[in-house]
């Protein structure tokens, strides 16, 4: 009797594994082209969802299918292994962030090596993407974003600075500060504070400083991690909203600044673009056959359904001469509900 | 198993791993079985049963999307090397009755070891891999040890081990390197005497350019083949899996290993030193997961903090496909070797198909209840009330 229930029992699992294979074959699509893009974040990881639904609205724009592929625990050897896997499967084309330079560059040869176009993404700089062959990088350079909030502040009249950095064990986020340092100027070293993880640190360093240098006119945060803590030590300084404040990114409490006035603008790399705009230039580079940046930058610039979509939510993305920042963008009072109404899908 | 005092007379004379069984010839005791049914007896049939299932059908689902070319058959066997490599420790060791939920973090705790006294202090990298070694094979001692001194379950020690070693390469990589990835690895290994003998480059490049030259092999435009040569990961794959399987099969320590997962007790009684035996193999898995973190090391240049995360529960889920009781006693490295190459070829092969890879979990646990179901339904079968 036992056995014969279990024997039922394994039937059923393996009818219901061979359903799923047999499913799997038979999801095929008409598209034309197929990309890939393959991510650094964990499954776990939210903030990418914006570029998964980006991806997936840029495929409908241009009648291509986009695979999305993530090493399930964040673990950039296995996301090696993803890109060595697109290389080996004649993508058309392939996105990829830049998560560590010196982890990926072999799997990336792969890819270019193979003639299949790369376009990387998110992390790594510009230099990277070049090195590695890539027609172009979308990202936010570090440098770039902290120079655009800077001048923004000098057009307000700010002579002096304190840079809160929550994050210094990465090199890269000095950068941040050192644009804003440049675009007042005045020396970045004198203004940045290792502040550390710790909220509570953050906040009593933010406060030593700020009684040590009275003259400080702005704070510049890199992120939400450091700008709640620096708001409270403001507040209970009796400066909040009195001195001039910015941050990286948006949080709940960081949009309430914005709507109160004590927050002037967040800085957002705008990640939908990081996923829209690689697959659009993939798609027009196959679609016309060309290679030439500057063309394949035109036609996307002259794209209805591209500018439909930047309308839609409220984007815009900074052109150079090869690659395309995502960011800076500044979310402010005038167009925090559109960035709010669209949180965590769009923008 | 019944422990009793005839059994234990039986295990004596003639062990418990069925491989040893040299029949008398007319012994009435002894059943004459036929080969096939031997076949299917054996705790490897399931997942080679399941191998070739998996190979038919990404064969019909993704056979012309470049998953069976050279390039993405290579790609593929590196997913599978890899966990075959820890499989096959925690194989040995469930097959002994016990458990180490460590490996994961021992990847990533041995990964470190091996990248920071390179980076940072200058240590030659033959040196590092070498305290590698060491020290995780202390580890895996010290794991061993607290099980079989203080009794408690080898579930619970690890457990505190799988934390206590996560969070230590967290730690020490923040105090001696302030970043929780260390670069920079790769080209110091691959100009090492020890790094590029072992560790690092391809086998048989010079046949695979020869192979290339003849146009067998698909090239890249300079003219090289696009696969450079076979990585060596496979290679320690093979050589682990086969010396593992000899022990096991083939010598007293093999047996010994049987009787310790079979019944401790009857072990002890008829002089198999079960302490011993638990504690090396504890070290041997810590072993096999170092040459994982060393492998990745000098392959991907850089140890990170969150390496080899739930590597230990994928390592087991290879081992159970593979026909390893949880209750010890029983199971075969091939058979884990096997589960392994499942799960490779599942992991990646559903990135060739058009299915969103979010269902690779889905897949995996559904497998796992199919192959436990599959192999107790033919080992009951077969062995018929063993």
């Amino acid at each position: 009797m036992q056995r014969i229930r279990c024997k039922g029992l394994a039937r059923v699992l393996m009818v219901t594994a061979l359903a799923m294979s047999f499913g799997a074959m038979n999801a095929t699509y008409a598209a034309n082209e197929k990309f890939v893009l393959i991510s650094h974040a964990p499954d776990s990881d939210s903030w990418w969802n914006t570029i998964k639904n980006a991806i997936k609205q840029a495929g409908e724009d241009f009648n291509v299918t986009v695979d999305y592929r993530n090493p399930p625990n964040g673990d950039l050897a296995d996301m090696s292994r993803l890109i060595e896997q697109a290389a080996a499967r004649h993508y058309d084309g392939v996105i990829a962030s830049i998560a560590d330079f010196s982890v990926l560059k072999k799997a990336m040869e792969n890819v270019t090596a193979k003639k299949i176009p790369l376009v990387t993404i998110n992390s790594g700089t510009q230099q990277q993407s070049e090195e590695l062959g890539a027609i172009m990088h979308v990202g936010q350079p570090e440098y770039d974003a902290g120079k655009g909030a800077g001048e923004k502040a000098k057009a307000a009249g700010i002579k002096s600075f304190l840079c809160v950095n929550h994050y210094a064990t990465n090199p890269s986020s000095f950068e941040r500060c050192r644009g804003f340092a440049e675009a007042i100027g005045v020396d970045y070293k004198k203004s940045t504070l290792d502040a550390g993880q710790d909220p509570t640190g953050i906040e009593s360093k933010v406060s030593a400083y700020l009684r040590n240098n009275p003259g400080t006119q702005a704070v510049l945060a890199l992120g939400p991690d450091s700008a709640s803590p620096s708001l409270r030590a403001l507040q209970k300084m009796g400066l909040k909203g009195k001195m001039w404040f910015a941050t990286f990114d948006l949080s709940e409490e960081v949009a309430k600044g914005i709507k109160d006035g004590s927050v002037q603008f967040a800085i957002d790399q705008q990640p939908y673009l990081q996923g829209y705009i690689p697959v659009a230039v993939l798609a027009i580079m196959t679609q016309n056959k060309t290679t030439d940046v500057a063309t394949i930058q035109a036609k996307l610039k002259a794209n209805p359904k591209f500018q439909a979509r930047l309308a839609e939510y409220g984007l815009a993305p900074l052109y150079g001469p090869r690659h395309i920042s995502s960011g800076p963008g500044y979310i402010t009072k005038d167009n925090l509900d559109k960035v709010l109404k669209y949180a965590g899908q769009y923008r | 198993m019944n422990s009793s005092s005839v059994h234990a007379d039986k295990l004596g004379a003639d062990g418990v791993a069925p491989a040893q069984q040299k029949a008398a010839p007319n012994d009435e005791r002894v059943r004459k079985e036929g080969a096939l049914k031997r076949f299917l007896g054996r705790p490897e049939f399931a997942s080679l049963a399941g191998a070739i299932l998996v190979f038919i059908v990404f064969g019909f689902a993704a056979g012309d999307s470049g998953m069976f070319n050279l390039d993405g058959v290579v790609n593929w066997m590196q997913v599978a090397a890899y966990l075959g490599l820890i499989s096959i420790g925690a194989c040995v060791l469930m097959i002994a009755g016990e458990f180490d939920l460590s490996i994961g973090s021992m990847i990533g705790f041995a990964g470190m070891m091996v990248a920071i006294p390179t980076v940072y202090f200058h240590w030659p990298f033959w040196l590092a891999v070498l305290f590698a070694f060491a020290g995780s094979m202390a580890l895996g001692w010290l794991n061993g040890y607290l099980v079989v001194k203080t009794r408690l379950p080898s579930f619970i020690v690890t457990l505190a081990f799988m934390f206590i070693l996560r969070g230590l390469t967290l730690a020490l990589s923040i105090m001696f390197a302030n970043r929780t990835i260390v670069s920079g690895v790769g080209d110091l290994a691959a100009n090492d005497w020890l790094g590029s003998w072992l560790f690092t480059g391809n086998l048989g490049s010079g046949l695979f350019h020869w192979m290339a030259n003849h146009g067998w092999i698909a090239t890249m435009a300079n003219g090289q083949p696009l696969v450079a040569g076979i990585p060596k990961v496979i290679a320690w794959w093979l050589v682990l899996a086969l010396g593992a399987s000899f022990v096991l099969a083939r010598t007293q320590f093999g047996n010994w290993i049987f009787a310790v997962g079979g019944d401790a007790n009857a072990a002890k009684n008829v002089g198999v030193p079960v302490k011993r035996v638990k504690i090396s193999l504890f070290v041997f898995t810590a072993f096999c997961a170092c040459l994982f973190a060393v492998l990745q090391v000098a392959d991907v240049g850089s140890a990170a903090a969150d390496r080899g995360l739930q590597k230990e529960f994928e390592a087991i889920i290879a081992a159970v496909i593979g026909g390893a009781l949880l209750t010890g006693g029983y199971g075969s490295v091939i058979g884990a070797c096997f589960g392994a190459l499942i799960f490779g070829v599942v992991q990646i092969g559903i990135t060739y198909t058009n299915l969103n890879s979010d269902w690779f979990r889905v897949f995996l646990g559904v497998m796992l209840l199919v192959a436990v179901l599959f192999n107790n339904y033919v080992r009951r079968r077969v062995t018929e009330a063993r």
